[in-house]
Order: C-alpha cells, then sequence, then structure tokens
C-alpha cells in the first residue's frame, strides 16, 4: 500500500515539476509576445486616430499601357514622396520600354529607371512593329511570397491588402527580395532593411491617391477600390481585357494591366 | 551609402541584356555561399559517425568521435556567416522571439538548436562521460576541473550506468540521422522552395543538398584523419582509409546522378527560363560549375577512386590519390554552393539579361572575413582535440 502511495506522490512530483519546467521556459517567449503586441498595437492606434478602418477597403492599381508615354514623371514623384534614393539601383517604381521588331527579337530598357524618361530611338537597324512603355511596382499579391518567406513577419499584408515592410523589425536578412518574382524590393542603403512600394500608405490613408497616380498626365495609372463598384478601378476592370504579370506563379497581383503584350514579364 | 553606390555603379558595366532596376545590387554574396557549405560538413560529419553506431561499420571506429568533434566544431561557427551578412545583427534574436511560422529562414534557429543541444552535445557527452570520469581522477588543476564540468559532475562508473551510456547514445545516434537530414535538407529547402527563381525552384534541391553534404562530411574527415595521424606519428590504417574512399565514391555516384537527372529534368521540360539559365551556364557559370564543379569536383576524383578500386595500387600511391581526391571534392562542393547562391542571382527574373557579382576583400562581407570563417571552425577543432582527445589510445578502457 506504502509503496502505491509512493509511486503517486512520485508521479504529482513529476507532473509538478514538468509543469513549472514548461511555464518557466514559456516565460522565455513572453517579452517577444509583448513586444509583438505593442507594436502591431502602436499602428492601430495610429490608423484608427486618422479615422481610417482598414477593414472597409481593398486597394488596387489599374495601369493602362496604351496611354503611358513613358515621361518618367511617376518614377520622380515616388522618389521625391517617399525619399528613395536617387541612384539609379533603388526604385519602388520604374518605367520599362519594349521595342519588339520584325524578326521577333524584343528589346527592353529602362535607364535610370526611365526617371528622366527616354532618347528616342533613332539608328535603329531593325523594323520595330510594336513599341510600348510598361511601369511597374509592388504588385500588392494577394498571395505574397515575399510575407510568406520573411522569418521575422516584418512585412506583412494589411487588412486593405496593401503590403508593408516594419522597418523597425526588418532584419535585413533579404529573404524577400529573393522572393518577389518582380523585382519590387530593395535594401534601403541607408537604413539596412528591405524597401518597397506602399501604395503611398501615409496618402491613401488620408483619401489622398499615390503620389505616382497624382502627377501621370495622361491617367495611365488608376488607383481605387477593388470590391466597391463606385470605384474608378472597378469601372477600369470592366471596361478593358485585363492581364497581370507572371499568373502562372499564382501569386494574384492587384496591380492589372490592360492592352499587355505577351512579352511583358 | 556612398561605397554601396560605388560598388554598383562599378557592377553596371558588367551587366548584359535587360535586368530589373533593383536587381543590380546582389544581395546574398559570399557569406552566404559559406553557410550552407559549412552546415554541409556538419551534417556530413555526422552522418559519418552514425554510420560506425547505427551501421556497425567496424573500420571507420578511429574516425568516429573526430567526426563527431568536426561536426561540432563547423556547428558552432555555422550561424557566423548568416549573422554577418544581416543588415541589423542586432535584431536578429527576433527570429527566435516573433518567428513568421511560414517563413522556411525563420525555423534556423530551431533546427540548428535542436540539432546542437539534443543530437551533437548528447550524443559526444554519453560517448565520453565514462572516460571523463576516468581521466579526472589521474588529472590535476584546469584539465582536471574542465573535464569534471563536461562530465557535469557525474561520478556513476558503475556496469549499469556505462549500458545505459552505451544504449543512450545508439538512441541519439537514430534520432540524430533524421536531424541532420533534416538540418541539410532544410538548407536545400530554402533555396528550393524560392518559385520566383528557377536555377533555385526544384524539389530535387534540398536532397542534392543532402547529399552533397556527406559527400564533403565525408571528405573532410578523410582529410583531417590523413593529416593528423602522422603529425602524432602514428600510423595511417589503411582499411579505415578504404573504407572511407567507399563512402564517398558511392554517396558521390548518388550525388553525381542526382545532379544530372537534375540538369535532364530541366533542359528536357524547357520551361520559360531555360535560355536565360543556358546562357549562365555557357557564360557567366562555365567556369565554376563545368571545371571545377562537374570536372574537378566529381569527374576526376570519382575516376580516380575507381581506378584504386579496380587496380592493386600500392598504399603510398593510394593514400595520395585519396588525399588529392578529397581536396578536389572540397574545392567542388565549395564551388557547387557557390554555383547554386551566387548562380541564382546572376540571372534577372524577367529573364531577359545577365548582372555581375564583385567580391571585396575588406568588410563584413568580403573575402578575408569569409576565410576567417573558414579558418575558424579549424581552429576550435583543435581545442577540442586537446580537450577531449578523440585518438583510440585516450579511450580509458
Amino acid at each position: 500500500m506504502e509503496k502505491v502511495n509512493n509511486q503517486k506522490s512520485n508521479d504529482i512530483k513529476r507532473r509538478k515539476f514538468l509543469k513549472n519546467l514548461f511555464l518557466s521556459l514559456s516565460g522565455l517567449f513572453l517579452p517577444g509576445i509583448v513586444s509583438a503586441a505593442t507594436k502591431t498595437g502602436r499602428l492601430k492606434d495610429l490608423i484608427l486616430s486618422l479615422g481610417y478602418d482598414p477593414k472597409e477597403h481593398l486597394w488596387g492599381m489599374g495601369i493602362d499601357i496604351d496611354k503611358c508615354i513613358g515621361c518618367g514623371r511617376c518614377v520622380n514623384a515616388c522618389k521625391e514622396e517617399n525619399g528613395v534614393p536617387r541612384d539609379p539601383f533603388f526604385f519602388r517604381t520604374w518605367v520599362e520600354r519594349y521595342r519588339i521588331y520584325d524578326n521577333r527579337e524584343t528589346l527592353v530598357d529602362s535607364p535610370n529607371g526611365a526617371i528622366d524618361g527616354f532618347k528616342p530611338s533613332i539608328n535603329d537597324e531593325g523594323n520595330i512593329i510594336r513599341s510600348f512603355f510598361v511601369p511597374k511596382l509592388c504588385n500588392h499579391c494577394d498571395n505574397p511570397p515575399c510575407v510568406q518567406v520573411c522569418p521575422v513577419g516584418a512585412t506583412f499584408k494589411t487588412d486593405d491588402g496593401v503590403i508593408l515592410v516594419d522597418s523597425k523589425y526588418c532584419i535585413g536578412c533579404r529573404y524577400c527580395i529573393q522572393a518577389c518574382p518582380y523585382g519590387a524590393r530593395f535594401l534601403d542603403p541607408e537604413t539596412r532593411t528591405a524597401e518597397k512600394c506602399t501604395f503611398c500608405y501615409h496618402r491613401i490613408t488620408k483619401e489622398l491617391s499615390p503620389a505616382c497616380v497624382e502627377v501621370c498626365p495622361t491617367q495611365a495609372r488608376i488607383f481605387g477600390e477593388i470590391k466597391k463598384k463606385p470605384s474608378p478601378l472597378v469601372r477600369f476592370m470592366r471596361q478593358h481585357v485585363l492581364g497581370v504579370l507572371k499568373p502562372a506563379l499564382n501569386t494574384e497581383p492587384k496591380v492589372f494591366y490592360a492592352n499587355m503584350d505577351m512579352e511583358v514579364r | 551609402m556612398e561605397e554601396i553606390v560605388n560598388h554598383l555603379v562599378s557592377l553596371t558595366k558588367e551587366i548584359s541584356g535587360y535586368i530589373y532596376p533593383n536587381e543590380i545590387e546582389l544581395h546574398w554574396g559570399l557569406l552566404v555561399v559559406i553557410y550552407p557549405y559549412i552546415t554541409g560538413l556538419v551534417a556530413g560529419a555526422f552522418i559519418l559517425a552514425s554510420l560506425v553506431k547505427v551501421f556497425n561499420v567496424k573500420e571507420l571506429q578511429p574516425t568516429y568521435r573526430m567526426s563527431l568533434l568536426t561536426a561540432l566544431a563547423f556547428l558552432f561557427v555555422a550561424p557566423l556567416p548568416l549573422l554577418a551578412h544581416l543588415g541589423h545583427p542586432e535584431k536578429s534574436y527576433e527570429i527566435f522571439l516573433t518567428p513568421n511560422t511560414s517563413s522556411a529562414m525563420a525555423m534556423f534557429g530551431f533546427v540548428y538548436a535542436w540539432y546542437l543541444m539534443a543530437v551533437l552535445l548528447l550524443e559526444i557527452w554519453f560517448d565520453y562521460r565514462r572516460d571523463l570520469i576516468v581521466w579526472t581522477s589521474n588529472e590535476k588543476g584546469i584539465r582536471k576541473w574542465l573535464h569534471k564540468i563536461i562530465s557535469l559532475f557525474s561520478k556513476d562508473i558503475s556496469e549499469r550506468a556505462l549500458k545505459f551510456d552505451k544504449k543512450s547514445v545508439q538512441m541519439v545516434t537514430i534520432i540524430g540521422i533524421p536531424s541532420a537530414f533534416l538540418l541539410h535538407g532544410y538548407v536545400g529547402f530554402i533555396f528550393g522552395s524560392i518559385k520566383a527563381n528557377p536555377w533555385w525552384s526544384s524539389v530535387l534541391m534540398p536532397i542534392v543538398f543532402l547529399f552533397s553534404a556527406i559527400v564533403s562530411g565525408i571528405a573532410l574527415i578523410l582529410l583531417i584523419y590523413m593529416v593528423i595521424t602522422p603529425l602524432r606519428s602514428k600510423e595511417i590504417d589503411m582499411k579505415c582509409l578504404d573504407k572511407l574512399a567507399s563512402y564517398l565514391f558511392y554517396i558521390m555516384i548518388i550525388d553525381f546522378s542526382l545532379e544530372i537527372l537534375d540538369f535532364i529534368h530541366r533542359t528536357y521540360e524547357a520551361e520559360e527560363s531555360i535560355k536565360i539559365l543556358a546562357e549562365l551556364v555557357s557564360g557567366r557559370l562555365f567556369v565554376s560549375l563545368v571545371v571545377i564543379q562537374l570536372l574537378m569536383g566529381m569527374i576526376i576524383p570519382l575516376g580516380s577512386i575507381a581506378a584504386v578500386k579496380f587496380f592493386q595500387v600500392p598504399n603510398e600511391l593510394r593514400k595520395s590519390i585519396y588525399f588529392v581526391s578529397a581536396i578536389l571534392v572540397q574545392i567542388g562542393i565549395f564551388s557547387t554552393r557557390w554555383n547554386v547562391v551566387i548562380g541564382g542571382q546572376l540571372f534577372s527574373k524577367s529573364f531577359r539579361g545577365l548582372t555581375a557579382y564583385k567580391m571585396t576583400f575588406f568588410g563584413f562581407e568580403g573575402l578575408l572575413m569569409s576565410l576567417g570563417l573558414l579558418l575558424l571552425p579549424i581552429l576550435i577543432l583543435f581545442i577540442l582535440f586537446k580537450i577531449l582527445p578523440p585518438w583510440d589510445e585516450a579511450r580509458s578502457n
């Protein structure tokens, strides 16, 4: 009888020991959980203080390739608005020029991201059969590979569908840059953290449109709600045949191109 | 900042075709080449050690403890290149505190800690425990205390306790094999799971990484054994050496087949990216991929060891052939890592152009740092050999 009791008390001791061990070890994770909670809390407070509820929106962009004249004002405006380094290696948005020749050769260029536009293509030996400009930016994918791979969760999708980077959290491992199929990310040479287009989040939460949309002289870029009927983007999406970049990768972009050639990628 | 920009300006001359403007900066440099190279050596050395315990390959006994210590020495260094390449190393602890569960990279800390704590340290401790206790009884001063601390002040060398040690080593090894597979297969997955990059994105990636890891691990132990035994004025055990070379040979054949399979699969499927990848392989990667990785690192050592197997070769010549082959294999595996990591960033994701990589000498990501990181594990290993002599004659029985 005594033996049985002993066994029992040993069991209880062991259980207690394991419980204590678990509790004390889980304490190790506490600072992380607390700091994460306070950090996201702060963002929430900021957004709510603006009277903006992200849950009520879903943002996207439409780009009409036929309307783009390659002036590069969007590239310049983006750098001005967001303090992007002026050097030719860091872009949140850029414009590509495609020249397709009758021998099916395709030439693409984007000198300095087209911040000063393009020089006319003279002295061309071949016969150009099609030529057009394609503005590029982060596609704010609905299934974003960059968010999937970020080891610390510094890059994330907001409720309104925008992909953002918390530079205070980012450790600069650059895995997100590798995972982005569109080359839309770069490492900020000042802060050593990942940077990208935010749809000018500081503007859209105040009911303003992104800087690139604002300055476009031909309205080649249309910004707006994807789901609300009166939105200009919904109208644009109804009126055009649409394409997205690299659809086979199933990233589900929210930047939609109208009149896109098959050579664009 | 200016330094980075100047570096990028010098790269613009090397671009051919069209690349996205953000792609000029190559993000994962030499340090990220070293990381999978070193973890590969860890996994390979451990798997070699487990051959002795699990599959009872008696000939390899002289290298058993050596392999364990080698794995440990390299494992200590494995996270350093990753840490040094981060933009913000001081924030790296966030990976442990708030890991993003969908990120392969976030799992690094956990896989690493598991492998270090639950596998390597445990196996070494159980294997050395009896010897540590016996050594302390004949030692004095710091050494005595060091060994006492390492043995965690255990004193029990009764028959029962030793039996338990033996059983534990067996258990840990059995857990350790899948763990070693996990450690390096996981490193392969970091690259293999990036669908944006057709050079990386492949299910074969973790498996190729694993087998090349075993190849490099065996070759490393062969080298260490061949260097250290004459230094201790001991005779090299030819049976052990032949066995090592045999295992090296067989695993290399598997590794080679996998790489060929990958090559055939890619060219046969000929997806959208095939043109730019062909340009890459026949141009900027030709020397490191075809000449160094395939010819020097694979075909020549395979042929040499095969020749030794077929013909009666005198011991001395056999030793030299093994030694040279193992060195070639190391160079080959290093360039395998190079070709994966650097090669995967040399072409634009627009599939329309190629960029270049220029190594720097100084700085966090420079050549000097990398050489230091490759020599550091050798230094640690030397200290480990001093503290925990792996030689047979040091055993207490």
